[in-house]
């Protein structure tokens, strides 16, 4: 078997790490080089994780910040420009029973959506840093990535163009999983390159692995750091529209290929757990993960989200049972 | 008695299965004379916590039965029960240190209860219903529906099964969803009757029963704010004013202690139904 020697695109990242004339053998020779994931190991570290008992003081810290690293989605078919306009307004004020609510950090719609979310925040619009909020966009023929690069690029561009700060992309896990990871990565920095602003800022790039569709760690593993190499600034776990999606092994994996590329340059990226985070519990778990994997800076808006749509009304309910002393219901937040 | 001589460890009921508490612990039953008699799980605040979220997921679903359909649920319940006879009048027996033939009586009164709340339960709308009289071309009418979640302490240091289906029964009728604090001193029909409901037909989640001290358990369920009602049936010796201004904070309706077993009643289902009065025009030509 021959194995094609195409060129790449001239990716910074990817140069720096896998010399001067990037080719896809060069790529694949990397990846496959990467040593493979000890499941069991995995699984048990993932397991211990979870069982760390938090104290109330903690609780209402990791609580608060739970909220502000929630990217706030509404991914439907049946969105409308009155559904978003809600998620907004509630992105803005999650709870309007307590002022002290933090905002969450971004709100995430179709490309479609983008203008109506940009109106509907306003002055609100902006970093989630300085407490305003973003808005995320998916793009490239989300969720299933079926579609030609040129329809991907220009509905990233749409995105771009119609203000998102954010573009959540999904790679091609078909061509992924029959070993194209040349057209995969090929396709990533094409899209972070559709990204750019007429000003020279770029937006932020998610991409989107869709772990339940790797089939194993060692390709998510490989998808990782082949996501990272191609210049995106998170890699994400999945679109939500896939079972399983967000576990928290497959997460602690992401995690340890981002601290591993942390050593290896310095650089930050971030990561999304994405889909099936639905309780309170389960995000502290997460926040536990990211604190002893990469550090408690990753515990920022620019480096670590979820991606979530019901976690927010579990983590109020939580916040106002610390507030009150008893146990809150679903009839005492928002309905979305 | 039985084959097996290891002591049964008896479960709590949530959502349809049997979890051990989330707190680990348990507490021993004793017999009348002072033996043990078995470990119990007793709960904790979570595992009521646990126990409202499964009832009010159940709410919708069993809600939503026809009322001919809870009924045949509810009637299937006593023949599970009466088919198990010997295994209750036994624990019962045991337990509460009374003769076989007082613990029988219960039995077939707790038995009873469940037909007699099965019979109502496509009968009480139409007594507690009403066509309302209106000064205009409109049909209007009132419909009982279901409160929602309903916490129950059960009573306690008497007749722990038909006490229990005498407050469990009634709030099933109408569609509720029940969780229910069993007797503390004899939990083991209680967890039994579980059984029983686990398998006749009743949907995982619609009773829920928490063994383990209501005088620890109760506040919490009473503030709750996704309780709707609270039945203090057997809450007669805990400090039941303070529960009720509890529940009252979260709009909970009450119903206050009564001693001994209550009796079986119409009331007892309709204190745990809200009226819905819907106006319908008479002609749409």
């Amino acid at each position: 078997m021959t194995i094609d020697t195409p060129a790449l695109a001239p990716v910074e990242r990817a140069v720096r790490v896998l010399g001067g004339d990037l080719t896809e053998r060069g790529l694949r020779q990397h990846l496959e080089g990467l040593s493979g994931v000890d499941a069991v190991g995995l699984e048990q570290r993932a397991a211990s994780l979870a069982t760390r008992s938090i104290k109330t003081s903690s609780k209402a810290w990791a609580l608060d910040r739970i909220i502000e690293l929630i990217d706030l989605t509404t991914l439907e078919g049946a969105d409308t420009p009155g559904k978003v306009r809600s998620l907004v307004a509630k992105a803005l004020v999650p709870d309007a029973t307590d002022p002290s609510t933090p905002r969450v950090a971004a709100v995430c719609v179709y490309g479609d959506m983008v203008p109506v979310a940009v109106d509907a925040l306003g002055g609100a619009h902006g970093d989630p840093d300085d407490g305003l909020v973003s808005v995320a966009a998916v793009a490239t023929a989300f969720p299933s990535g079926r579609a030609s690069l040129a329809v991907k690029l220009a509905d990233t561009r749409d995105a771009v163009a119609a203000g998102a700060d954010e573009i959540d992309m999904v790679i091609d896990r078909g061509a992924f999983l029959s070993g194209r990871l040349g057209k995969v990565f090929e396709e990533i920095a094409a899209v972070k390159e559709a990204c750019r602003r007429e000003d020279g800022t770029s937006a932020s790039l998610k991409v989107i692995l869709e772990t339940g569709e790797l089939a194993s760690y060692d390709n998510i593993r490989r998808a990782s750091w082949l996501a990272i190499l191609a210049g995106g600034d998170f890699i994400k776990t999945s679109t939500g529209k896939v079972s399983p999606a967000a576990t928290l092994p497959v997460t602690l994996l992401m995690l340890e290929a981002v601290r591993d590329w942390h050593r290896l340059t310095g650089e930050h990226v971030g990561v999304k757990p994405a889909g099936g985070i639905r309780s309170s519990k389960d995000a502290v778990r997460y926040l536990v993960t990211v604190a002893e994997t990469v550090g408690e800076q990753w515990l920022q808006p620019h480096l670590f989200r979820f991606g979530a749509s019901s976690l927010l009304n579990d983590v109020l309910m939580q916040r106002q049972k610390l507030r009150s002393g008893h146990y809150s219901g679903p009839d005492y937040v928002t309905i979305d | 008695m039985s084959r097996l001589t290891v002591p049964k460890t008896y479960k709590l009921f949530i959502g349809g299965k049997f979890p051990r508490s989330e707190s680990g612990r348990t507490y021993e039953v004793a017999t009348a004379d002072g033996r043990f008699l078995a470990n119990a799980a007793q709960a904790s605040r979570k595992d009521a916590r646990d126990a409202v979220v499964a009832a009010r997921a159940a709410v919708a679903g069993w809600a939503g039965a026809t009322a001919y359909n809870r009924g045949q649920v509810l009637y299937r319940v006593a023949e599970v029960l009466d088919g198990r006879r010997a295994q209750f009048v036994d624990e019962i027996a045991a337990a509460e240190g009374v003769t076989a033939a007082v613990a029988g009586r219960q039995v077939d009164e707790a038995v009873d209860a469940w037909v007699w709340y099965a019979g109502w339960a496509d009968k009480f709308a139409q007594v507690a219903g009403a066509g309302n009289p209106v000064a205009g071309p409109f049909f209007n009418i009132s419909v009982p529906e279901p409160t929602g979640v309903v916490a129950i302490v059960a009573p306690q240091g008497g007749a722990s099964l038909a006490g229990l289906v005498a407050v469990v029964a009634p709030a099933l009728v109408a569609g509720n969803a029940v969780v229910v604090v069993a007797d503390e001193a004899h939990p083991l029909s209680a967890v039994s009757l579980a059984e029983v409901l686990a398998t006749s037909d009743v949907p995982g989640g619609v009773v829920n029963v928490l063994t383990g001290s209501p005088a620890e358990i109760a506040p919490w369920l009473a503030a709750h704010s996704d309780v709707n009602a609270l039945d203090l049936a057997g809450a007669g010796k805990l400090d039941w004013v303070d529960l009720e201004i509890a529940a009252a904070e979260t709009l909970t309706r009450v119903l206050r202690p009564e001693p001994g077993v209550p009796e079986r009643s119409l009331d007892r289902i309709l204190a745990f139904t809200e009226t819905k009065t819907v106006w319908h025009t008479k002609s749409l030509l």
